[in-house]
């Protein structure tokens, strides 16, 4: 019941490591089936590479199931390919023809260095959430979490920018390799919600400040990051973002 | 019968854990400066440790496999988390949660574990709603819950469909918080490949930097694992690919005893599998029974379309054999009802190994109160299903997605099929009251640890569990053992028990890479994985089980002498990580075999064919097997069984009736 019919070739970035130059490299491919991920078609193409004695592709991966965000593949110009909000790991390979080549790319910013193959370094983002992506409460000093109504729109949108699942798709995108989308949903839940308020203004100049010294660049609007995004986070967090940054500098008492 | 302690404090059941709080030794903040732990795992449990203990004043050195401590399995948690609030005013209490869950587990965890676990319920939601965790919320502005399996009110909390993912998050932050401020050294793209032991007391860990392929030794005065459970033994599983046993598993060869291996978990509601070239499984979250009635045709082999079958010609089997419960029977029972539906001739898709989970009914109610809200009397069955299938969205939107993305299926149009799939491992790493394995200074928190859920999990418990040991329980239990180590210096990593532990991991690289045999690591992986599905999933029996012993045991040799793992230990190397873990998941594996066979008797996920009842539920011997199998690993994968009697001082113990 498994085994297909389709024939791809693949073109994949090859690269041993960040001190080396990579290349695209042609692997052909056949007997792919359509209900095969986009992973487990890799699986095949690496058990077909150790077979016969060659090194497989190194990839990102964990969960498989669109949450964890570890999956990175820059599939045909777009990070995780041709279909809206699904992450590498849920396309599945009935989005592709028979006969297609596929072109298979590492993320590509400068603040996402090359790892090996398709594996790139986005330790970036967890200084960013250091920064200040955190509401700071110590374990045992929460009230009852019953006290403080929040009204649900607003919970649901915290929820909505919480969705993030820190893939870096918005990043690989952007021409620009700006990470407003992510740092910003990051801000937009925590401003959102009545926890977040005492650190608001704090926390976006610290966070907007890492985010500068990793090296991401501007925001120019073109909106790439939330077309490729898989989570579907919207723009309006970096207009939230924007705003909270410009109150913090121009009206907040407390700028750093 | 017992010949193991566990530590659990005199007293009356409800007093233990509040009188162990007040009376557990505690270390002053100048020495909590000075005394390292280490955390090997950065989900629920590792990561709420490392952060509450960085924030009571450990140096704290955190380590996860992945590329940041965010990816943790935990993030893909669905469905929910229970704590005994009674928000929804039906009746819940500490006391509630404490019968619910050893109930659940079949009679197999342990009392007080379980209540501590119960009390401390509550103050996680305050924990992680303070954090900022979005959960769902009703119109009021106050948290809002649902029903999971085998209770009877509504206690969970959920975050649509990704309430694992905001948990996770929520501690991910505490814990960046601290490794901002430098309290936590955070070692990403690490492997914990041993445990090293000094005057029998755990020291340290050696780890291999994965990128680089260095080798590290790290000091700890303690050192404690949240690594998850070991359901990719099977190999499908709906764990993430990377999910292992590894630091569990060295654990135990350093002298942790293993506990309850067997009891396994096997989820009701997955994806079923589409073919050999399969890498995972999906779960289709529990939360979706309650919306979700499980059905098959009446007749055998009934090819026709799901929505062709009429409502009289329908198996509600749930609904049928156990009505008090319905949809929501334990994840165990309603496992095994699938199957012998299956086995029977019932199932449906292209390999009958498969049911339905039906929204219709529910939409059309739901729709039918969303037209009532909007003033429209009488709506037609089209209104009803169109404004039910908007409630349906809101509640469940993520995984229909998921699942109309993986069968290329409308669920909003077609019944959902799913299968049952392996999901979570209640055995483990053996611990006391604190926390502690049976080696002094190593512990195990969450689904790595034996502890809390018996013989069977209840649903939206496993965060519930992760997130009591690290944020509630071992930070005050790891105290008493450090009160006592406040005197020890760092111990200098030039040690001989540093040298030795780090030979010992080395050589087995070494030999990995060396063997160079012909097949890949992911052919064994696949050949252990269907030799435990086959003998030791969802139902077993001694001649299977004892044939399985045999074969993994030959499946040892051959992986010894044929695997193919390319490249060098020098460098990222992923076939060589899956090698080390796929060596020890099929020394585990015979030893989850043996430990069934062991166990003569039917409880929870371990059912053994020859013992149940005339209706086919599980039957239980209580005489004889009131106890946890606490194994200790012996000189060439032999293993020694020790017991630990399981007292039931405050709940009757009786035949689980879900009917």
């Amino acid at each position: 019941m498994s085994t297909g019919n389709m024939n791809l070739t693949l073109k994949v970035w090859r690269q041993k490591n960040n001190n080396t130059k990579g290349a695209l490299v042609d692997y052909k491919l056949s007997g792919i089936s359509p209900d095969m991920s986009f992973l487990e078609m890799f699986d095949v193409l690496n058990e077909d590479l150790i077979n016969k004695g060659e090194e497989p592709v190194v990839f990102d991966h964990d969960c498989r199931e669109g949450i964890c965000g570890m999956c990175s593949m820059f599939i045909n110009g777009r990070p995780h390919g041709p279909k809206d909000l699904v992450t590498t790991c849920q396309l599945h390979m009935r989005s592709f023809k028979d006969g297609d080549t596929i072109v298979v790319e590492p993320w590509r910013a400068a603040a996402f260095p090359v790892v090996k193959d398709l594996t790139v370094d986005r330790s970036a983002f967890d200084r960013v959430i250091a920064a200040g992506g955190f509401i700071s409460v110590n374990t045992g000093n929460a009230q009852d979490a019953n006290n403080l109504p929040i009204p649900k729109m607003h919970a649901d949108a915290a929820f909505e920018a919480a969705a993030c699942i820190g893939c870096g798709a918005c990043v690989a995108t952007c021409k620009n390799a700006s990470a407003m989308l992510f740092v910003s949903a990051k801000i937009s839940q925590l401003a959102l919600l009545p926890q977040g308020q005492p650190e608001r203004y704090r926390r976006v100049q610290s966070m907007v400040a890492q985010m500068d010294a990793e090296g991401f660049g501007n925001c120019t609007n073109t909106g790439a990051c939330e077309a490729e995004c898989p989570k579907g986070i919207s723009l309006e967090n970096i207009a939230r973002m924007n705003r909270d940054f410009a109150s913090a500098k121009f009206i907040s008492e407390e700028t750093i | 019968m017992s010949d193991i302690n566990s530590n659990i404090p005199e007293g009356e059941l409800t007093n233990k854990w509040t009188k162990y709080k007040s009376s557990v030794p505690l270390v002053n903040p100048s020495n909590k400066r000075t005394i390292e732990v280490i955390i090997v795992g950065s989900g629920l449990a590792g990561a709420s440790a490392a952060a509450t203990l960085a924030e009571m004043g450990y140096k704290v050195k955190c380590f996860c496999f992945q590329d940041s401590p965010r990816r943790a399995h935990s993030i893909a948690a669905q469905g929910g988390i229970n704590a005994a609030k009674n928000y929804q005013n039906d009746g819940d209490s500490t006391y509630r949660l404490f019968y619910d869950t050893i109930k659940g587990g079949d009679y197999r965890a342990r009392e007080a574990n379980v209540h501590r676990l119960a009390e401390v319920s509550a103050n996680i939601i305050d924990q992680c709603v303070a954090q900022g965790v979005p959960l769902a919320r009703e119109y009021g502005g106050l948290l809002d819950n649902r029903s999971f399996g085998g209770t009877q009110v509504q206690r969970t909390f959920y975050a649509a469909g990704q309430t694992g993912q905001q948990l996770l998050l929520g501690a991910y932050s505490a814990l960046e918080r601290q490794i901002g401020m430098g309290k936590v050294e955070m070692y990403t793209r690490h492997e914990m490949l041993e445990v090293v032991k000094i005057d029998g007391k755990a020291r340290g860990i050696i780890a291999r930097n994965l990128i680089t392929g260095e080798i590290e030794r790290h000091f700890g005065h303690a050192v404690v694992l949240g690594t998850g459970g070991y359901g990719n033994v099977f190999y499908l599983s709906t764990n993430a690919m990377g999910s292992n046993v590894t630091a569990a598993w060295k654990a135990h060869k350093q002298g942790a005893y293993f506990a309850n291996p067997c009891y396994t978990q096997i989820h009701p509601t997955c994806i079923p599998v589409s073919g050999d070239h399969q890498s995972k499984l999906t779960l289709m979250s529990e939360s979706l029974r309650n919306d979700g009635r499980i059905w098959v045709p009446k007749k055998k082999d009934d090819t026709r379309k799901a929505s062709e079958i009429p409502e009289d010609e329908r198996d509600y089997y749930l609904e049928r054999r156990y009505p008090a419960f319905g949809n929501l029977v334990p994840r165990d029972v309603a496992s095994r009802a699938a199957k012998e539906r299956c086995d029977a001739g019932y199932g449906v898709g292209a390999s009958k190994l498969a049911v339905y989970l039906d929204f219709k009914a529910n939409t059309e109610r739901y729709g039918r109160i969303e037209a009532s809200k909007a003033g429209i009397h009488n709506p037609d069955k089209e209104t009803c299903m169109r404004l039910g299938t908007a409630v349906i969205k809101e509640k469940y939107g993520n995984l229909f997605d998921m699942y109309a993305q993986i069968t290329g299926e409308n669920p909003y149009e077609t019944p959902m099929r799913i299968y049952p799939a392996v999901h979570y491992t209640m055995g483990g790493l053996w611990v006391d009251y604190n926390l502690m394995t049976s080696v002094p200074g190593l512990y195990c928190t969450g689904e790595a640890n034996f502890s809390d859920h018996g013989a069977n999990r209840l649903g939206a418990s496993a965060l519930m569990q992760g997130l009591a040991d690290g944020y509630f329980v071992l930070p005050y239990t790891i105290g008493a053992y450090l009160s006592k180590e406040i005197s020890v210096k760092a111990i200098p990593t030039d040690h001989p028990a540093f040298v030795e532990a780090e030979e010992r991991a080395v050589g087995i690289l070494n030999k990995l890479v060396n063997i160079k045999g012909t097949k890949s690591v992911d052919h064994f992986h696949k050949r252990l994985g269907h030799i435990m599905w086959e003998k030791c999933g969802m139902a077993r029996n001694a001649e299977g089980l004892n044939e399985a012993i045999r074969d993994i045991r030959a499946l040892r040799a051959e992986f010894w002498s044929n695997v193919r793992v390319p490249g060098t230990v020098n460098e990222l190397n992923p076939e060589l990580e899956k090698a080390g873990r796929v060596a020890d998941f099929i020394e585990l594996g015979e030893l989850m075999c043996i430990d069934a066979l062991d166990r003569n008797e039917s409880c929870g996920g371990h059912f053994r064919e020859e013992y149940q009842t005339e209706e086919g539920e599980a039957l239980r011997d209580d005489v004889n097997y009131a106890y946890v199998a606490a194994w200790e690993f012996k000189e060439g994968v032999q293993f020694e069984l020790h017991k630990e009697e399981l007292k039931f001082e405050n709940i009757k113990v009786a035949q689980r009736s879900y009917k």
